[in-house]
């Protein structure tokens, strides 16, 4: 499936990043066991796909939860009360970033500006941003990704 | 004011110029920039950095990242400088001079900034230097010293990294990242200088940490310890195993590699007489500051225990040694060959040079050979690599030598590599190569195998041709009949620079449709449009340059291939300047000085034929004897008749036959009915198990001597440390020779050397004082060309006017049947050289400790094996057994191995059959078979070798036993 992946975008310039977007909206992250596979497809050294993918936050090497939710910590939010957001949702998913709830079906992360600046707070959950975010908005949303999952057990 | 100076003279090797010098070239040929630095006045070739110039003025700039053998990279900081009319700082290392600039590098704002910078650096660094590794050797530590940084404001309760663990899996150098600075020079020098990409920066910002591979242990990585990122790295991060064990050299000795025929300049790093470590020397021509894995690292066998540093005797080989002193041991020698010589005539000894040896060491034998011996029996390994090399170039060019300096690649628009596999066994002139390729230059491969090359990180193959081993005379055929059919061929060089009659009569040869690629596909199974293409990219890509390997030689018509490369260069006017050529790729380190010294049945020093009078009575006068008018035997025929009977005593220096050449069960065949085998070796190698007479060696560093590279570049070997034995080689050949009768008196190598140049018109003007001043020189050098020669052929051939040769395809006797469906090509892996003989004596047996046979899938799954089987390997000459590697770098139908390990004996598998001209042997080609083991996990022939091999190692330990 990597090589699938590889195959069908390597004729993009600058591939790589096309790629690890790709293979992370598809498996949820880049394996490890992918990197090898994509720098043979692209004739790339490994290090140099390992150091691609380590340095861009936005790429996990490690399965995350069902659900990626993404706090902006920009200037814009911080200043609409990002801070307090980011506490509260901490507490809320007892979570710290990059960590994944134990039913896997959140894992909390930050981000630096989503684009919705005249919104502020903003949250990203997948592709969906949610602008105006408060604590009690965010409890809610945070209960309408759980609710379907505990339907489904 | 500071005029531009002449690089050739007057860069210092010693110093750090922070940035490279804008062109390669000797004399830059770009405009120069006046410059004002510091008030002092400078003139350099425009492009070079203000870093550069400062630095040429005397004026020394602080940094941390820049380092001359790397491109600027501008991180650090702490090279910032004012320049007159701009704003702010620029880094010095990333600014380029212009005209009229006036640049400060000290100011109180500067100093300030400076010390701000290291004190950030710092304040995440451990204050251990007095316990530290780099002490005496850390830029870091230097640094802090001269921006005068006097206290760290942040203190130690932050973030950092001091608790990083040190990774030690490479067992040359660690990695220790509690004490990097991530000046990304390590990254960068695995880059651009080795071009393998290993390493990079992980993660960012404070995260930011180097990491080999994919954030694994080196060894687990694509290292291929080079070492050019030890030698880069500023602070005790990348440090040699050697220097943390015992501490920063006192004194250091230039002197040459003795590893392949790149011939790389080295800085022996000396504690007393111990080495501590071979640093690469930036003003080596042939390497420019670079090094690979064995001439780094791997001179452990130096000081191994197996070395045999006593002489040693035996009446037969079935009795324990017995040491003896150096007089003895050449009584005893000299008497045997003499009464050899008496009950079975004159010709019933030989003598086998090394090219490993200098040439003042081989020179001397050949001498004895002839004077003491008294006959032409007289051959040297380049027998079983180069030969055809040597006679396909006199032939067509005139000279038996390659015809550019390696510095040519730098100029080359399109390479043509056949036969070759540089990275494993040329790396540091695979490094060049690549590097050029990451420039743009178009690269043609012609290899039955998929080599690394291949597959070089950012740079492209053009074409790979993979044909069926044994069919390169085909394809290079097909190459010129494209050229000549399409009309590519440079028709004004031709008639100016070659011989009209023979062009016309190889013209009409090749023109015929027999040699046309749609022909020859048959037998090369290279589709004809790729063989096209490929040849219009050779005649008409701009600057071609030719490199080929043992993989052109070892072949039953390896002379004819090397004659049809010869032709393919002159067909297409790529001859006589810089970034085209006929390159031989030398396997051993003085495979071109064996050559030239004269150590072949037919030649005397320099090329000459025995036969030729006046050259004759040259010698016949120096040497004072009478010197045999017909050639002796090549190593072939003394083989043959040694088996036969014929041939009793031979003398082999520094070679082990009986893993080397092909079909050992003949070798040892032959060696085993010898009434005197001499050997001088640093082990007791295969071959010294059946000798009656052990002559213990000396390595590169216990003696003085001359190494001669692929380019024709002789340069010093110079002695650290004394040698083991008591005596260089060179004295051990006179110490013989003197038993023998025939007196040789000289104090030095350099009174070799001398007598030598008087003798050899090439080496005219070599002396020792001549390469103590220059470094090196590149043969010819004499009158005509006082300086060397580093291009040859460039207003005429050698031979006056170029010679095309008839190259006509004639497939080996070595086919394919039922029986034997496959067909073997043996070669090198990069971290063992030749018989292994050095390297396993050293950690590089961490890389390969054991030679494997590569299969391609397909032919793996029809024999039902997998990957890691062991499997029996069979062919006409013999049986062994080995572990099998499934891979896509072979073709169906086409297995590869290595000779590294003895107990593998590959070449008990190899044939009798060689090359038509010179007997090179067709190592490259055998037809075999691979199935499953036979009973034992050893062949009969494998269990035949280790018992021999314990019993001799047995009768060694049993030395001093009464006989």
């Amino acid at each position: 499936m990597v090589a699938d992946i590889v195959a069908s975008l390597k004729h993009k310039p600058g591939a790589l990043l096309p790629v690890l977007h790709e293979i992370q909206r598809q498996f949820g992250h880049v394996p490890e066991e992918a990197v090898e596979l994509i720098a043979r497809g692209l004739d790339l050294p490994i290090a140099e796909v390992h150091g691609v993918i380590s340095f861009y936050h936005y790429f996990s090497t490690s399965p995350r939860g069902r659900h990626v939710v993404e706090i902006c910590r920009a200037e814009s939010c911080q200043a609409m009360g990002g801070r307090e957001l980011e506490l509260f949702a901490k507490q809320k998913l007892g979570l710290n970033y990059s960590e994944t709830t134990a039913d896997q079906q959140i894992t909390l992360e930050f981000v630096h500006c989503l684009g919705n600046c005249a919104c502020s707070p903003s949250v990203r959950v997948g592709t969906q941003i949610y602008g105006r975010m408060s604590s009690e908005r965010f409890e809610a949303l945070i209960d309408e990704l759980g609710a379907p999952a505990l339907e489904a057990r | 004011m500071l005029e531009y100076f002449d690089p050739r003279n007057d860069i210092d090797p010693e110093r750090d110029y922070g940035t490279a010098a804008p062109s390669t070239d000797p004399v830059p040929t770009g405009d120069l920039v006046d410059l004002v630095v510091d008030g002092a006045k400078v003139r350099v070739p425009d492009g070079t950095s203000v870093m550069r110039a400062a630095s040429i003025a005397g004026i020394n700039i602080p940094k941390l990242c820049a380092t001359d053998s790397l491109e600027a990279y501008g991180s650090c900081r702490l090279c910032l400088v004012e320049i007159g009319g701009k704003a702010g700082y620029s880094a010095s290392c990333t600014t380029l001079v212009e005209e009229g600039m006036e640049v400060s590098t000290q100011s109180d704002k500067l100093g300030r900034l400076r010390r701000n910078v290291m004190e950030l650096y710092i304040s995440d660094h451990p204050l251990d230097c007095l316990t530290c590794s780099a002490n005496g050797d850390c830029e870091l530590q230097d640094m802090a010293g001269i921006v005068g940084l006097r206290e760290q404001r942040y203190g130690d309760g932050g973030s950092n990294h001091l608790d990083d663990m040190p990774d030690g899996s490479n067992p040359y150098f660690q990695y220790d990242p509690a004490k990097c600075i991530v000046c990304s020079r390590c990254v960068r020098a695995c880059e651009q200088i080795q071009g393998t990409y290993a390493l990079s920066i992980s993660g960012r910002g404070f995260a930011s940490r180097i990491s080999a591979g994919q954030g694994q242990p080196f060894m687990d990585s694509d290292c291929v310890s080079c070492g050019a990122c030890v030698q880069a790295c500023p602070t005790a991060t990348l440090t040699e195993k050697t220097i943390i064990a015992t501490g920063q050299p006192d004194h250091s000795v230039i002197t040459t590699c003795a590893y392949c025929g790149v011939g790389c300049a080295f800085k022996a790093e000396m504690k007393g007489d111990q080495v501590v470590r071979m640093v690469p020397w930036k003003g080596g021509r042939a390497n420019r500051g670079h090094a690979c894995i064995k001439g780094r690292f791997a001179f452990g066998y130096a000081s191994h225990k197996d070395r045999i540093t006593q002489p040693m005797i035996r009446q037969s080989i079935d009795l324990p040694w017995r040491n003896v002193s150096w007089d003895e041991a050449f009584e005893f020698a000299a008497g045997r060959l003499r009464s050899i010589q008496a009950e079975y005539g004159r010709d019933s000894v030989g003598g086998i040079t090394s090219s490993r040896c200098t040439n003042e060491e081989i020179y001397l034998v050949q001498k004895m050979v002839r004077a003491a011996f008294g006959n032409n029996n007289i051959d040297n390994c380049a027998r079983v690599c180069h030969a055809p090399t040597g006679f396909g170039l006199k032939t067509t060019l005139g000279e038996s030598a390659g015809t550019q300096t390696f510095d040519s690649v730098e100029k080359t628009d399109v390479m043509l590599v056949i036969g070759a596999n540089p990275t494993e066994s040329h790396p540091v002139f695979g490094s060049r190569m690549r590097k050029r390729l990451r420039e743009g230059t178009r690269l043609i491969v012609v290899d039955p195998r998929r080599i690394d090359l291949v597959k070089s990180p950012h740079a492209e193959t053009a074409y790979h041709l993979k044909l069926l081993p044994g069919t390169n005379v085909a394809l290079i055929n097909a190459l010129a009949h494209v050229i000549v059919d399409e009309g590519l061929e440079q028709a004004a060089f031709i008639a100016q620079r070659c011989e009209r009659e023979a062009f016309d009569t190889w013209r009409t040869f090749i023109g015929d449709s027999r040699h046309s690629p749609e022909q020859t596909e048959q037998y090369t199974g290279v589709p004809a449009e790729d063989v096209r293409q490929a040849a219009r990219l050779y005649a008409t890509g701009g600057n071609a340059a030719i490199y080929y390997g043992l993989g052109v030689t070892e072949h039953s018509q390896g002379s004819t291939a090397v004659m049809g490369i010869a032709n393919l260069a002159m067909l297409t006017g790529n001859i006589g300047r810089e970034g085209v050529g006929v390159n031989p790729m030398r396997g051993q380190n003085n495979v071109q000085g064996a050559c030239d010294m004269g150590s072949f049945p037919h030649e005397l020093p320099g090329y000459r034929h025995l036969s030729g009078d006046p050259v004759r009575q040259q010698f016949e006068e120096a040497w004072g004897v009478d010197i045999l008018p017909e050639p002796g035997y090549r190593i072939t025929n003394m083989l043959d008749a040694a088996v036969e009977g014929s041939l009793k005593g031979m003398y082999i220096q520094g070679e082990d036959i009986a893993q080397s050449d092909p079909n050992t069960q003949h070798v040892e065949a032959a060696l085993g009915n010898l009434e005197c085998l001499i050997v001088q070796d640093l082990f007791l190698n295969e071959t010294a198990k059946y000798a009656h007479v052990f002559l213990p060696g000396s390595t590169f560093l216990e003696k003085d001597g001359t190494f001669t590279n692929a380019e024709r570049r002789i340069s010093p070997v110079r002695k650290v440390m004394a040698p083991a034995s008591g005596l260089q080689e060179w004295q051990v050949t006179a110490g013989l020779s003197r038993a023998l009768g025939y007196a040789m008196d000289y104090d030095h190598p350099s009174e070799i050397m001398d007598e030598i140049a008087a003798l050899t018109p090439a080496f005219g003007g070599v002396s020792y004082d001549r390469l103590d001043r220059e470094g090196s020189l590149q043969w010819p050098c004499n009158e005509d060309a006082p300086d060397g020669t580093p291009i040859m052929h460039v207003e005429a051939f050698v031979r006056g006017k170029g010679f095309f040769a008839l190259t006509e395809f004639i497939p080996t006797d070595e086919k394919v049947t039922e029986q034997f469906p496959l067909l073997l090509t043996t070669g090198r892996i990069l971290s063992q050289y030749n018989v292994g003989a050095q390297t396993r004596r050293t950690d590089n047996v961490a890389w390969h400790s054991e030679d494997v046979l590569e299969v391609h899938a397909q032919d793996a799954q029809d024999r039902g094996i997998e990957n890691g089987d062991l499997v029996s390997l069979s062919s006409r000459s013999g049986i062994t057994q080995l572990h099998v590697k499934v891979s896509d770098r072979v073709q169906p139908g086409v297995v590869y191995t290595t000779f590294h390990h003895p107990e593998t004996g590959a070449n008990v598998i190899t044939t009798d059959n060689s090359d038509w001209a010179t007997n090179c042997p067709e190592y490259k080609v055998t037809a075999v078979q691979v199935g499953k083991p036979i009973g034992a996990s050893t062949s009969e022939w494998q269990q035949k070798h280790a018992r021999f091999s314990e019993t001799q190692i047995a009768l060694l330990d049993r030395q001093g036993e009464a006989q």
